[in-house]
C-alpha cells in the first residue's frame, strides 16, 4: 500500500516538473530539468524493483543524453522565441489521445497484481531455471545476455549506427569551420 | 482498491501526453527532442509497472525471497534507454546541421527561409 503512495508522489513530481519543461523558454534550464525528470523516473524505478533499469536511467537518461543537450545547445543557441504557449487544436488532439489511452487502460490488470497474464507466461520460467541454465543471480542479467541475447547484439548495433550517423553529421562541420567542433559522441 | 490500482497508469499517460504535447507544439527543435525525452521515459515507466508485483522484490535469485518481480520488462526497457540516447545524438546533431545552415532553430523560421530562397 505504502509503495503505492510513494509511486503516485513521484510520479505527481514528475509531472509537474513535466510542465516546467512546456513552460520554460530557456532552453538550458529544460534541459536540466529534463534531467531531474529522469532522476524522478529512476527512483521511480527502485521502487518499483527494476534496479537495473534504475542504474541505466541515471546514469544514461539523467546524464549523458542531458550532456548531449547541452553540447548542442552550446553550438546552437539557448533561448527559445517567445510564444503562447497554448494552442487549441494541439491541446484537443492530446486531450483526445490521453481519452482514448485511458479507456484502453480500462481492462488492465490493477497496479501490482501477482495474477495479472504478464507474469504467468515465461517470466516463472526464467526465475526459476536461469540459475542452473545461465548462472548469475541477477536474472535481469541473464534475459540480457543469453536467452535474449539477439536483442543485446541489435542494440549494438543501433548504436553503432547511430554513431557513425553522428560522425557523418558533425565531422564534416569540423573540417570546414576554423574552430574545432565538439565531439558528440 | 481496483481505481487505485489503475490511478498510476493514467497519470503515467498524463506524462506521455504532455511530452507529446511538447513535441507538436513547440516550434523550437531542441525543445521537440526534450519533449521526446520526457514521452519516451514516461513510456519506461509503464512497462515497469506493468512488471512490478506488491510485496514482490528486485529479481536477483536469494534464499530469503520467494516473490521477484518480472524480469522481462526489465531487459526490454534497458535495451530502450540506450536506443533512445542513440536517436537523441542522432537528433541533436542534426539540429546542430540545420541551425549551420539556417541560423535559426525555430521550425516556422526554417519553413520561411526555405519558401523565400528554395
Amino acid at each position: 500500500m505504502i509503495e503505492v503512495l510513494i509511486d503516485e508522489a513521484v510520479l505527481g513530481l514528475m509531472l509537474i516538473i513535466a510542465v516546467g519543461v512546456l513552460y520554460q523558454r530557456n532552453l538550458f534550464a529544460a534541459a536540466m530539468l529534463t534531467s531531474i525528470y529522469s532522476l524522478l523516473a529512476a527512483a521511480l524505478f527502485v521502487v518499483m524493483d527494476a534496479v537495473d533499469v534504475a542504474f541505466t536511467e541515471a546514469s544514461v537518461g539523467a546524464g549523458i543524453s542531458i550532456i548531449l543537450a547541452l553540447g548542442a545547445l552550446a553550438l546552437t543557441c539557448g533561448e527559445q522565441k517567445a510564444r503562447p504557449v497554448f494552442a487549441l487544436g494541439p491541446f484537443l488532439l492530446v486531450l483526445l489521445t490521453g481519452a482514448v489511452l485511458i479507456y484502453g487502460t480500462s481492462d488492465m490488470p490493477a497496479y501490482g497484481d501477482a495474477s495479472a497474464p504478464i507474469h504467468r507466461h515465461v517470466a516463472p520460467r526464467y526465475l526459476e531455471d536461469s540459475r542452473g541454465e545461465v548462472g548469475p543471480p541477477n536474472v535481469v542479467t541473464s534475459v540480457l545476455a543469453s536467452y535474449r541475447g539477439y536483442d543485446t547484439l541489435g542494440e549494438t548495433v543501433v548504436i553503432f549506427t547511430a554513431g557513425v550517423g553522428v560522425l557523418a553529421l558533425l565531422g564534416r562541420r569540423r573540417r570546414k569551420a576554423a574552430k574545432p567542433a565538439e565531439e558528440e559522441a | 482498491m481496483e481505481a487505485l490500482g489503475l490511478y498510476n497508469y493514467w497519470l503515467v499517460i498524463a506524462l506521455m501526453m504532455t511530452g507529446f504535447y511538447i513535441v507538436i507544439t513547440s516550434p523550437n527543435l531542441v525543445k521537440k527532442i526534450i519533449g521526446l525525452n520526457i514521452f519516451q521515459a514516461s513510456v519506461f515507466v509503464l512497462y515497469i509497472t506493468m512488471g512490478k508485483i506488491i510485496g514482490g522484490s528486485a529479481p536477483i535469485l536469494s534464499d530469503q525471497v520467494s516473490v521477484y518481480s518480472n524480469p522481462l520488462p526489465h531487459v526490454l526497457i534497458l535495451t530502450a534507454i540506450v536506443v533512445g540516447v542513440a536517436t537523441t545524438a542522432v537528433g541533436l546533431s542534426l539540429v546542430v546541421r540545420i541551425y549551420a545552415a539556417y541560423g535559426t532553430m525555430e521550425e516556422d523560421e526554417i519553413v520561411a527561409a526555405e519558401r523565400e530562397d528554395p
